[in-house]
C-alpha cells in the first residue's frame, strides 16, 4: 500500500510530522493580522470619519470590524505562542497526509489552469482520468469510462438541458458548439 | 386560525405532479450529497442554485428545500453503518448509533434516526407555520435600528453560544465582513478594498466561497485521513421499522427537549451541530437509561438526530420572515430568493404569499416524502458509498469548479474557490468556525447599511439603538451574549482563584 493510497485510512498522528498545530496557528493568526492591516489602510483612505449631512465615510465600517479582527488576532496570537511545556508538540499533519493533499490539489489547479485553454469539459476528463491512473491505481478503461461519463453528462445537462453556458475549448468548437 | 385556510391553500400550490417530481429529485439528490465526503447542505444547494433559475420560484425553493431534507437524513446512514459522520451534525448520532450497529442492530438505528429527523422536523415546520407570519407582521414595524439590532443579535449568539474560544469565532466573524466589504459601496458608490483589481468590483460572492470552504476544504482533510468505508450490514427488513416504532413513544420526553433545544439552537444561529450534542447531552443526563448511552441505546440516536433536523428547519424561520439565516444552508437558499427576484423579509408574507405558503406545505410533503424515501432505499444509498474515494474525490473537485463557474461565469470564481479550499481546511483544523464567517459574508452589506441609515437618522448618536423598548432590549440581549464568554472567563478565575485563598 502506498503512502499516497486515498481509498486506506491512515493515522496522521503517526506519520513523520511536518507542521504543528502550534505554527499553524501562529502562521495564520499573523495572516489575519496582515488582512486587517491591508482592510485598515484602505478604509484610512477611503476615510472612516463622520461626515456632516452624509453618515460615515465609506472606510468607517470596514475600519472598525479590521481593528476588531486586529485584536482578536492578536489574542489568538497570544495564546497560540507559549510552548505547551512537557506535552509533544501536536501535529497538523504529516509529510505524506500533505502529499495525498497536494495529489488532490495541484492536478486541480492544473485543471482549472487548463480550463481556459481546453474548456471545462476536456480538462475535467483529463483530470479525472488522469487522477483514477495515477493515484487510484485503476485499469485504463475504468479511468475512461468515468471520465468521459462525468464529461459527457455534465456536458448534456448544462449545455443542451439547462442551457447554462460553460468555458469551452476547441474540441466543442470542432463539433459546433 | 388564518394560517390554516393559508395552508391549505399551500398545499394547493406545491401538491402538482411536476412539484412531487422535483421533491423526489431533490430527497434523492439530498441523501446522495448527504452520504458524500466534501458535499453537504450549503455547498450541495449552492453547486445545484443555478440549475434552479429557469424554474419558477415556488418549483425551485421546492426543489432546494427538498435537497437540504435529503442531506439532513443522509448524513445519519454514514454515522451509523461506517462510523463516519457524512455532515457535522450527525457526529453525535455515531456514539450510539454505531455501537448499536456493530451489535447487529443498525435497522433500528436506521429507523429511529430517520424517525426521528421527520419528527424533528415536522415540530419545527409546525413552529413555522404559526409563528412565522406572527413574526412577520411584528417585524414589518422594524426599522434600520431594529434590523441591525437583530443582526448584532445574530452574531453575538455565536459568541455566546458557540463552542471552542469565542476570540477565533470573532475573528473568523471579522474576515467574513471584511471580506463582504470589498467591492463597490452601495451607499457612495466608491470602490473599497478593490486595490484596482476589476475583478473586485463585484466583491467576493458567498456562494463561491462555501462551495470553497466546505466542499474543497473537506476534500482535502478526507485525503489527508484517507477514506475507507468499511462496516455494517445496510438490510432493512419492514418489520424494524414496527419493532422500532414500538420502543419509541416511551421516549416521549427526549423528543420533546431535544425539539426545544433544536428550535432554539436553529433560530438563534447556534447551528444543527451544537444542537444535536445539546440534545445528546440533555438526554443522557435526563433519560432513566442515560447510563447505557455511548453503548448503543436507541435513544442516543433519537435525541441527537431529533435536534439536528429541529434545528436544520427552524433556522428557515429567520430567513423568511427577517431575511436573516440561521445556518449556511439557510444563507444559500437566501442568496437563491434574491437571484429569483424576491426579496426575503417580513414583506415577504403580505407580497408573495402563494411563494411562502407554498414552501410551508412543501416542508410538510417534502419531510413525509423523505421519510418514506430513506426507509426503502437504504440498501440502494448505502452502496453508493462502495464507490471508492479516490474516484469519488477528482469528481466532487469538478462539481465544486463547476458549480463556482456557474455563479458568475467567471474563472476568477474558480480560483477564489480553491482558495476558499485552502482557508477552510486551515480553519477547520485548527478550530475557528466557518458558519459565522458565511453569514457575515451574507449579511455584511445589509448589516452595515442598516447600520449606516440608523446612525444617519440620529446623526451619528450610537444610542438611537437604544431609543425604543424593541430594539434596546435585543440590543442589550446582544451585548449580554457577545460578552457572555468574557465573563465567564472571569467568573471561572475568581472561582478558581477563592479556593487557592482559602
Amino acid at each position: 500500500m502506498s503512502a499516497i493510497d486515498p481509498d486506506q485510512v491512515h493515522d496522521v498522528e503517526a506519520e513523520k510530522p511536518l507542521v504543528s498545530l502550534r505554527a499553524a496557528d501562529i502562521a495564520v493568526a499573523l495572516l489575519f493580522l496582515a488582512t486587517s492591516a491591508i482592510v485598515i489602510v484602505d478604509s484610512v483612505r477611503l476615510g472612516f470619519a463622520w461626515l456632516p449631512n452624509e453618515g460615515p465615510a465609506p472606510g468607517y465600517f470596514p475600519f472598525y470590524i479590521a481593528v476588531t479582527m486586529g485584536i482578536a488576532s492578536l489574542i489568538n496570537l497570544a495564546r497560540a505562542l507559549p510552548q505547551p511545556e512537557g506535552e509533544e508538540a501536536k501535529p497538523m499533519t504529516s509529510v505524506p497526509g500533505f502529499l495525498r493533499m497536494c495529489a488532490i490539489f495541484a492536478p486541480a489547479v492544473a485543471f482549472v489552469f487548463a480550463i481556459s485553454w481546453i474548456g471545462i469539459y476536456v480538462s475535467s476528463a483529463i483530470y479525472i482520468a488522469a487522477f483514477m491512473l495515477v493515484v487510484g491505481k485503476f485499469p485504463l478503461w475504468k479511468a475512461l469510462a468515468v471520465a468521459l461519463g462525468v464529461a459527457g453528462i455534465s456536458f448534456a445537462m448544462f449545455e443542451i438541458w439547462f442551457l447554462v453556458p460553460l468555458p469551452k475549448g476547441p474540441l466543442e468548437a470542432a463539433f459546433g458548439f | 386560525m388564518e394560517e390554516l385556510s393559508a395552508l391549505a391553500e399551500g398545499f394547493g400550490h406545491a401538491l402538482t405532479w411536476y412539484n412531487v417530481a422535483l421533491m423526489v429529485l431533490g430527497i434523492t439528490l439530498g441523501v446522495v450529497i448527504g452520504v458524500l465526503p466534501g458535499l453537504g447542505g450549503a455547498n450541495g444547494v449552492a453547486i445545484l442554485l443555478p440549475l434552479t433559475f429557469s424554474m419558477n420560484p415556488t418549483s425551485a425553493i421546492i426543489m432546494l428545500t427538498s435537497i437540504y431534507w435529503g442531506a439532513l437524513f443522509g448524513g445519519a446512514i454514514t454515522a451509523i453503518l461506517f462510523n463516519i459522520p457524512g455532515e457535522p451534525w450527525s457526529v453525535a448520532t455515531t456514539f450510539d448509533g454505531h455501537p448499536m450497529a456493530q451489535r447487529g442492530r443498525a435497522d433500528e438505528a436506521l429507523v429511529g434516526a430517520f424517525t426521528s429527523s421527520f419528527v424533528g422536523a415536522i415540530f419545527a415546520v409546525a413552529l413555522i407555520t404559526f409563528l412565522a407570519p406572527a413574526v412577520a407582521k411584528f417585524a414589518l414595524k422594524f426599522g434600520p435600528a431594529e434590523f441591525f439590532a437583530v443582526q448584532f443579535l445574530t452574531f453575538a449568539s455565536f459568541l455566546g453560544m458557540g463552542r471552542g474560544t469565542p476570540w477565533k469565532t470573532l475573528a473568523s466573524m471579522c474576515l467574513g465582513f471584511a471580506l463582504a466589504s470589498v467591492g463597490l459601496d452601495g451607499v457612495t458608490g466608491s470602490l473599497r478594498m478593490t486595490f484596482g483589481y476589476d475583478e473586485l468590483l463585484n466583491g467576493f460572492k458567498f456562494l463561491v466561497a462555501v462551495i470553497g470552504l466546505f466542499g474543497i476544504g473537506e476534500i482535502l482533510t478526507s485525503m489527508e485521513d484517507g477514506l475507507k468505508f468499511s462496516g455494517a450490514d445496510a438490510k432493512l427488513r419492514m418489520d424494524a421499522v414496527i419493532r422500532t416504532w414500538k420502543q419509541l413513544p416511551r421516549m416521549f420526553g427526549t423528543f420533546i427537549r431535544s425539539c426545544i433545544v433544536g428550535c432554539w439552537m436553529g433560530i438563534t444561529p447556534g447551528g444543527a451541530t451544537p444542537a444535536s450534542f445539546m440534545g445528546y447531552g440533555l438526554a443522557k443526563r435526563f433519560s432513566k437509561r442515560g447510563h447505557n448511552f455511548g453503548k448503543g441505546e436507541l435513544e442516543g440516536v433519537v435525541a441527537p438526530e431529533t435536534a439536528a433536523h429541529a434545528a436544520g428547519t427552524s433556522a428557515l424561520l429567520p430567513m423568511l420572515t427577517l431575511g436573516i439565516p440561521g445556518s449556511p444552508t439557510a444563507a444559500v437558499l437566501l442568496g437563491g430568493l434574491l437571484i429569483w427576484g424576491l426579496q426575503p423579509g417580513p414583506l415577504l408574507f403580505v407580497e408573495q404569499k402563494e411563494f411562502v405558503w407554498g414552501l410551508i406545505a412543501s416542508m410538510y410533503l417534502g419531510n413525509v416524502v423523505g421519510l418514506i424515501m430513506v426507509l426503502t432505499c437504504v440498501p440502494l444509498f448505502a452502496a453508493i458509498l462502495r464507490v471508492p474515494f479516490s474516484i469519488v474525490a477528482p469528481v466532487i473537485v469538478v462539481i465544486c469548479a463547476i458549480g463556482a463557474y456557474t455563479v458568475n461565469n467567471s474563472m476568477f470564481d474558480v480560483w477564489m474557490m480553491l482558495a476558499f479550499g485552502v482557508m477552510g481546511y486551515l480553519f477547520s483544523k485548527l478550530g475557528y468556525p466557518l458558519p459565522p464567517l458565511v453569514l457575515a459574508l451574507v449579511l455584511g452589506d445589509q448589516a452595515e447599511s442598516s447600520f449606516r441609515q440608523a446612525m444617519l437618522v440620529s446623526q451619528g448618536d450610537v444610542t438611537v439603538f437604544w431609543s425604543n423598548w424593541l430594539s434596546g432590549s435585543i440590543m442589550t440581549l446582544g451585548v449580554i451574549l457577545a460578552f457572555w464568554p468574557l465573563a465567564q472567563g472571569l467568573m471561572n478565575r475568581f472561582g478558581r482563584s477563592r479556593p487557592a485563598a482559602a
